[in-house]
């Protein structure tokens, strides 16, 4: 924590990486000025037609991202497979920044961010918003407290651990609950549009969709992440176990797999029930978009982890890891701006201060994740995780602040 | 329902003379917002408006819905039923999701972009007029009772009474009594609803039976998760343990051996 430890020649070299996040947070910030004081109508593309835009659709893309917060904890801490307990910390930092976005964007759209404090007092338990808002405020709080211990570990505060040790497994249920909820009812948010979202998306069992895509996704981003980080951070300056663990990451790969088939054969019961096959030979943009979604997102994924010799390749599980994220985003974005274009009649493109205050925030959580890995243990071995955190606290003592964006 | 007030709006009557439009924007303040009042559509500043297909006029405005969509969406209960039967909007409360304009089945909710401290905006029905006693400002000024305001019950006898005497004048089809469980303006025409530019092919069942359905689940989804994950939790543990145990044993038995 000292001053001297931080090496200020490295923090102000600059780099390419680190040029292009400066000017991407500068411009995210004249644009977040500019939305608060002129309004969205002038900053935004958002109109009566398009209520909702890039913002909204971003939300749905990090909440869904965001998902192996309580994957992995639920398999490590409620069903006791300690193999994937390195992933733990990672993934919960990962949710953490992830619904940290979420929250900061959904108060930008807000039209009046002022009352964003409304829904603590003011109750229509029948509004599927209303439940999303109280389960993001809560599972925040219980990915605060499953992170805390790493955090209180580092600074030696030992009589709040305690406690959180004991709370540790009702709050580990109580984030899956949260999480099963609040995933589910963002495809719930949709149930009233019947008329108004295309059929190829529209269906009474969206919120099951959601609920598995966001399964798949949340894992394929912490692989996705595993792999860019083994690759990225060398194993000196204060990062320890970044090294990929194949086994874990091929399990995790199976489980994927997993949910997309179970996802894939839900759109074909889905499909079959309400005789919606027709619509896929209907040329029109929502179709190819349609199709992309699930070649992307489902089909290849399925074809490339089928096979063992791709499911214990790393380079290949990166791929269907990127695969797999592309889809989750391509069909969040498909639900919420492309299947609403054909009934409000207009083609709605986000505004440069939508993109770049969206921008922004993904840079500043990734910066975020950096400085947390690099000063907090949130990488550990395989071994159990407190035997190591002693380890940690005793060989990571200085706060390393310099970034090296190489 | 049936002791709350409406509105029946008569295409046939209908003379597309705009009073309701420029009486609508007098008592609500509205500034001007189109010189052809035939040309303009709904916004921020227009609650109602006059749309002309060929010798038919049509009004657009809120449809006062029996169950509305609005009002089970909104989080923070900032829409809400009058006892009028007028479906109304609270600003001081709304924080401005906008998920109201995105549920509406007849896309009625307007937003006022512009601001910095924006509002939803549709027609209240003059809701605070018609609690003074008065009539809402588009029936009151209507020169052709197209526009026709009262209670529910005798706006629908009306209304079955003029398609039943005048079936070759009318389509046989009173729009908004059920579309989407039903509201409180009524429309009556000489020709099917699509062909004025209303949403035609709405469900009967109120919307928000729709979301229902999934919120419903909420409770047992809780309260069956955590007892899953409660047994989950000891079963795994267990098996973890015995397995331990049973190591154990293994090891012991092969040192003795040895």
């Amino acid at each position: 924590m000292k001053l001297n430890d931080m090496k200020i020649h490295e923090i102000i070299k600059p780099t390419f990486w680190k040029v292009v996040s400066v000017i991407i947070v500068t411009m995210g910030l004249v644009s977040t000025y500019s939305r608060f004081s002129l309004g969205l109508g002038s900053t935004t593309n958002l109109h009566d037609s398009v209520p909702w835009g890039l913002w909204i659709g971003f939300d749905f893309i990090g909440v869904g991202l965001a998902a192996a917060g309580f994957t992995i904890a639920a398999t490590v801490h409620i069903f006791h497979i300690h193999k994937y307990e390195p992933l733990v910390r990672p993934a919960i930092l990962t949710a953490f920044l992830g619904y940290s976005v979420v929250v900061c964007l959904l108060v930008v759209d807000l039209g009046r961010p002022e009352n964003f404090w409304h829904p603590l007092v003011m109750w229509n338990v029948h509004s599927v918003m209303f439940e999303i808002t109280w389960c993001l405020i809560c599972y925040t709080t219980v990915l605060l407290l499953e992170f805390a211990p790493v955090v209180l570990e580092k600074f030696k505060i030992k009589a709040p651990l305690k406690i959180l040790k004991m709370i540790s497994i009702p709050v580990v249920i109580a984030g899956v609950i949260f999480s099963t909820l609040h995933q589910s009812s963002f495809g719930s948010l949709y149930l009233i549009v019947p008329g108004k979202l295309h059929p190829l998306w529209y269906s009474s069992l969206l919120p099951v969709h959601f609920y598995i895509s966001c399964i798949a996704a949340g894992l394929s981003m912490i692989i996705f992440e595993s792999y860019l980080i083994a690759r990225a951070f060398p194993t000196e300056d204060g990062f320890n176990h970044t090294g990929l663990k194949m086994d874990i990451l091929s399990g995790a790969s199976f489980a994927v797999l997993i949910a997309l088939i179970l996802g894939f054969l839900l759109k074909i019961y889905d499909f079959a029930e309400n005789g919606k096959f027709p619509l896929l030979t209907v040329p029109s943009t929502e179709t190819y978009l349609f199709f992309l979604e699930i070649l992307i997102g489902t089909l290849v994924p399925i074809f490339l982890l089928s096979y063992k010799k791709l499911i214990e390749d790393k380079k290949w599980i990166y791929l269907t890891s990127v695969c797999v994220i592309s889809g989750l985003v391509l069909n969040r974005l498909n639900v919420s701006i492309t299947g609403l274009a054909a009934y409000s009649g207009v083609n709605y493109f986000p505004s440069f201060d939508e993109i770049s205050i969206t921008m922004m925030l993904v840079v500043l959580a990734i910066f975020a994740f950096r400085v947390i890995a690099k000063n907090f243990a949130v990488f550990v071995s395989d071994e159990s995780e407190n035997l190591v955190n002693e380890k940690e606290v005793a060989t990571t003592k200085q706060i390393i602040l310099s970034e090296r964006y190489e | 329902m049936l002791n709350e007030n409406g509105i029946l709006f008569d295409v046939t009557l209908c003379v597309g003379c705009g009073a309701c439009y420029d009486m609508c924007k007098e008592v609500n303040n509205l500034p001007e917002t189109n010189d052809d009042y035939l040309k303009d559509h709904l916004s921020g500043n227009t609650f109602t408006v006059v749309e002309q297909y060929e010798e038919m006029y049509a009004r657009k405005l809120c449809m006062h819905c029996n169950d509305p969509a609005c009002i089970s969406v909104c989080l923070v209960g900032a829409i809400t039923k009058s006892s009028t039967g007028a479906v109304v909007y609270d600003a001081d409360k709304c924080i401005g999701c906008r998920y109201c304009m995105q549920a509406c089945p007849h896309s009625i909710p307007r937003y006022e972009w512009g601001t910095t401290k924006p509002r939803i905006r549709k027609c209240n029905l003059c809701d605070d007029r018609v609690k003074a006693g008065k009539l809402p400002a588009c029936a009151e000024v209507c020169p052709t009772e197209a526009t026709l305001y009262g209670k529910m019950d005798q706006l629908i006898e009306v209304a079955k009474n003029r398609l039943k005497n005048n079936p070759d004048k009318y389509y046989q089809h009173i729009y908004g009594l059920e579309e989407a469980g039903g509201g409180h303006v009524l429309i009556i025409s000489p020709v099917p609803f699509e062909q004025l530019g209303y949403v035609s092919k709405l469900p009967n069942e109120p919307m928000p039976e729709l979301t229902l359905n999934a919120m419903e689940k909420i409770p047992s989804v809780a309260i069956g998760g955590g007892i899953f994950l409660s047994a989950m939790f000891w079963l795994t543990k267990r098996k973890n343990e015995i397995a331990k145990e049973k190591n154990l044993l293994k090891g012991n038995k092969e040192n003795e051996i040895k």
